[in-house]
């Protein structure tokens, strides 16, 4: 039995909120800090070994444990592939960022919210490691609670309304999944993801069941029109529960569509496909239809992320290479790059207390570091080539091309809107007449400065030289691409 | 010569109560001895459970039955009555409430369930049954100075009279039909053509649902819940509750096995009527043990769908249900006994608000109870319904099972409304500080159990393994 080391990245971060729940001292923010930070990137460095010593060129899951859980029901089972391996990556770079983040933006209570940070990372970690789909519930909507508080402890003014919506909305998508996976369990003897991938479940019962699935990874996505939790969740969200937010939770969802929806039910997701597709689509255009109009720069970001996110699923529902490869580099793209637009964002915040747009202009002139950032994210965003955020796109849209060609053109002017309302944006907040109230405003110091200087040198490396990232997730796409088609294919032969 | 060993416990119980009695008579301010003792006798009722028992028994002529599952749940009432017990002790002394015959009316009712329990017969239950019911009708109305707590107690009384009527009424049919009292017997003697024992069946049935306040027989739960003093409405939450399931179990499963899809349809809207109104009726409330009420309202709906499936892996799932259910309500009626304001109790959701900035640890452990309640992952909570949906969906009932799951989202929002207040809000009034060691271990184990139940979440079923053939 080797090391179990995917139960030591679950569980290191809950250890650590274990600590610090334990451990009171008087000077209590310093320390709790650096013990978080410790955790954080320990964990993290731990992540880049699990990284450093995973097998590219083998097909299937790597690092496999195996526990007793349920009696007779149900094991305890872990794992990853090369599609988990990246948003484990996402996940553990993320966290350390958000705790540098709140050093300076939460001024209440700021051990319970590294408590609640610390105990969410646990819980996405499981989320993208869990080879059952028992475990990969319970993690799914254990990520609830923390994130409820989160936002109803250290949001904004209407934060106790937001974190309602976010809760029910989830947890009612989630349910659903829940009493599917039960089905999956008595229809098929087993919710070992691995042994449902062998035993196929049946043509029947899929269309059903991948509803039901689709109701939870839809809400979590968001897709429209069950997205309207998202932008009242970031605006009221505080800088770092926004950032997991987009970068992290969200993810989630894509990866469940690819995992689960793809890997369990082949049949329904052809079938589904059109509506997958239309309902990305309206999202592309709608939403950032919607974000153009928005004068608070978070709910700005939010919208973009509704559509970004659109590109996501329309990627991944085009089963072929280009299209879910596309999917991959967009989510992970999006994780860097709109985590650091909130931390721009929370960045302005600090100093001034409004994310409004017309109480700034001019910023340019005042904060040029802060500035230059701000708008490399703002091209990352739109898909500039040479940032992450073009490769994501534009293999989404070859892939989009293969599919469905009217599909394709809609989508491609979601990339003109969102350069429409992005720099505009960029262009009243940086630029535009001189705010009177800039004038007092400080450059960004060290410690930001840091951080969104390691998000931006990231998504310029991965943009100009993105081949760790694919090589990496490379054999298991082919292998979810190779499983769909011969799906179909035995599925086609059976009809006639 | 029949095997008394097989009603030691009982035996043992009884006398011990006598003793108590004795006890309280004769010695002066002899609450906080009599109260001691029967912890006593309690955790000594509780060894010889655990160290008589030799596999399934009948005695006397087949009326008591001694098996496994009489007492895994007579140890679960009494662990649960020591707990009442141990964490009402500091709020009864606030009261004055400190009659030493609380605890024996108490441990009477003990007696009774326990006969309730291990009934094989219609007449033996009947007796167990009343001897319960009439140390209930005591207890909620102890608080005789209080009008509300005197209303109550009345209201609970004539209610519970009438369905005791209805229960009676229908032994008495069944007996007519079938020619016997003992369950074996009967269930040998029915079948579903036999109309009037299916008439005697619903009376039945509505008697017991009563018992466990099932909707449509829930009405005195929010009143008496309220009415009566925290200490009874914890044990009123708790034990009863436990008992009353599984008499349904007891029932379905021996007397009532061959008319299955008579009663099961009857079940299953008891279950989803219990669900929704329990979820959307705490919604509105003020008062945290109304809320508590509709909880427990909903929680049975919950219990009871297990029930309805009318297979061993559904009651083994209600039974698991009910055990968390206890763990769960001990711990939250615990968290009552320390909202004091200024020397009174208070029971208003409002009064808890800030909490978390006031009392960080009392806070958090309303965190974990509230979400367990909601029946949110990874607390213990998640793991009662979903063993309970495991077994629903296993028997096919697709539509109880995603309206169970529904209504957990509906309830979420009132769970969700009392975390809110305690986490969100801005401090209002400020609580009394309670050193008391026996509320807070209490709540402790509940919060621990609660939590770290995703470690192993088979244990339980690991004990049960066999307690249905």
């Amino acid at each position: 039995m080797n090391f179990p080391i995917l139960s030591t990245i679950i569980f290191l971060p809950f250890v650590g909120a274990l600590f610090l729940f334990l451990f009171s001292q008087k000077d209590e923010s310093k320390s709790s800090i650096y013990i978080s930070l410790f955790t954080s990137i320990a964990n993290f460095l731990l992540v880049l070994f699990l990284w450093y010593s995973f097998d590219k060129n083998e097909s299937g899951f790597q690092f496999i444990e195996e526990a007793i859980w349920i009696n007779g029901f149900i094991k305890f089972k872990l794992g990853i592939d090369g599609i988990s391996i990246l948003f484990i990556v996402l996940t553990a770079f993320i966290t350390p960022i958000c705790i540098i983040s709140c050093i300076n933006s939460i001024k209440k209570r700021l051990k319970e919210f590294l408590i609640a940070i610390l105990i969410l990372e646990t819980f996405i970690i499981g989320v993208f490691c869990s080879l059952d789909l028992i475990i990969f519930y319970l993690f799914f909507e254990a990520g609830l609670i923390p994130m409820f508080l989160i936002i109803g402890i250290w949001g904004g003014p209407r934060r106790v309304y937001s974190a309602y919506k976010f809760f029910l909305f989830t947890l009612l998508g989630s349910v659903l999944m829940l009493a599917a996976i039960i089905f999956i369990y008595w229809s098929v003897g087993t919710t070992d993801y691995t042994e449902i991938y062998k035993l196929k479940i049946q043509k029947e019962y899929q269309y059903l069941l991948w509803l039901a699935f689709f109701s939870s990874f839809a809400v979590k996505t968001p897709m429209w029109p069950v997205h309207t939790w998202l932008p009242d969740a970031h605006v009221e969200a505080p800088t770092a529960g926004s950032v997991i937010l987009a970068a992290i939770l969200l993810k989630m969802a894509g990866y469940g569509f690819l995992r689960f929806s793809l890997g369990m039910f082949p049949i329904a997701s052809e079938y589904f496909t059109p509506l997958v597709f239309v309902l990305s689509i309206v999202a592309i255009i709608y939403t950032s239809l919607v974000a153009l109009m928005q004068e608070d720069m978070k709910k700005l970001i939010a919208y973009s992320s509704i559509a970004h996110m659109g590109f996501v699923t329309l990627g991944i529902f085009t089963f072929n290479k280009q299209g879910i490869e596309g999917s991959m580099f967009q989510m992970l793209s999006h994780g860097l790059i709109s985590a650091a637009l909130f931390l721009c964002v929370g960045v302005l915040y600090d100093r001034t207390g409004s994310r409004m747009i017309k109480s700034y202009g001019g910023v340019v002139n005042y904060l040029p570091k802060f500035s230059l950032i701000f708008i490399i994210f703002v091209l990352g965003a739109l898909g500039l080539p040479g940032t992450t955020g073009f490769i994501g796109e534009f293999l989404v849209l070859v892939g989009t091309f293969k599919k469905n060609y009217l599909a394709a053109i809609l989508a491609s002017t979601g990339v003109v809107l969102c350069a429409a309302y992005m720099l505009w944006m960029a262009k009243r907040v940086i630029f535009g007449e001189l705010n009177k109230t800039i004038s007092k405003l400080k450059d960004i110091n060290y410690l930001e400065g840091s951080i969104l200087l390691i998000l931006c040198l990231l998504s310029i490396i991965f943009g100009f030289y993105p081949e760790p990232i694919m090589n990496t997730m490379d054999l298991t796409v082919n292998v979810i691409i190779d499983n769909h088609q011969n799906e179909l294919a035995t599925n086609l032969t059976s009809n006639k | 010569m029949e095997n008394l060993n097989l009603i030691l416990p009982e035996i043992t119980l009884f006398f011990g109560i006598c003793l108590s009695l004795m006890v309280g008579v004769f010695f002066k301010n002899s609450f906080q001895i009599t109260m001691k003792l029967s912890i006593l006798i309690l955790l000594g009722v509780i060894y010889l459970i655990l160290t008589s028992w030799s596999g399934d028994k009948q005695i006397f002529l087949d009326s008591f039955i001694n098996d496994k599952f009489s007492n895994y749940f007579k140890v679960l009432i009494l662990i649960s009555s020591i707990f009442v017990f141990f964490s009402s002790n500091q709020f009864i002394k606030d009261k004055k409430l400190f009659k030493f015959e609380y605890p024996i009316i108490i441990m009477f009712s003990v007696l009774g369930m326990f006969f309730m329990l291990s009934a094989n017969d219609l007449i033996l239950f009947y007796l167990g049954l009343e001897l319960q019911s009439l140390a209930l009708y005591v207890l909620a109305a102890i608080d005789r100075d209080n009008t509300i707590s005197s209303e109550a107690g009345i209201k609970y009384f004539v209610l519970s009279a009438l369905s005791s009527g209805l229960l009676l009424y229908g032994c008495s049919l069944l007996y007519g039909f079938t020619g016997t009292t003992n369950f074996n017997e009967i269930s040998n003697n029915l079948n579903s053509e036999n109309i009037g024992a299916i008439f005697a069946m619903v009376f039945i049935l509505v008697g017991l649902a009563f018992k466990v306040s099932a909707v449509p027989f829930h009405m005195w739960t929010p009143d008496v819940y309220q009415g009566a003093p925290t200490s009874i409405t914890n044990f009123f939450a708790v034990v009863p509750k436990a008992t009353g399931l599984a008499v349904i179990i007891r029932f379905m499963d021996i007397p009532f096995k061959n008319i299955l899809h008579e009663w099961q349809t009857i079940l299953i809207f008891i279950a989803i009527a219990s669900m929704i109104l329990g979820s959307v009726a705490a919604i509105g409330q003020k008062n945290i043990k109304r809320l508590l009420a509709y909880s427990s309202i909903s929680h049975m709906g919950y219990a009871l769908a297990g029930v309805a499936t009318g297979t061993y892996s559904g009651y083994t799932s209600t039974v698991i249900y009910i055990t968390i259910y206890v763990i769960m309500n001990l711990g939250a009626f615990a968290c009552l006994y320390l909202m004091k304001v200024d020397g009174t109790y208070t029971e208003k959701i409002d009064d808890l608000s800030g909490l978390s900035k006031q009392k960080p640890l009392l806070a958090f452990s309303f965190l974990i109870l509230f979400f367990s309640l909601a029946g949110i992952p990874p607390l213990g909570g998640f793991f009662a319904k979903f063993f309970v949906f495991m077994a629903v969906i296993e028997s096919e009932l697709y539509a109880l099972a995603v309206i169970g799951l529904l209504t957990t989202v509906i309830s979420a929002f009132y769970y969700l409304k009392v975390i809110k207040i305690i986490y969100f809000d801005d401090v209002r009034v400020s609580f009394d500080d309670i050193r008391n060691v026996s509320i807070k271990t209490t709540i402790f184990l509940s919060c621990l159990v609660l939590s770290l139940y995703f470690i192993s979440p088979s244990f339980i079923n690991i004990i049960l393994d066999g307690l249905f053939i």
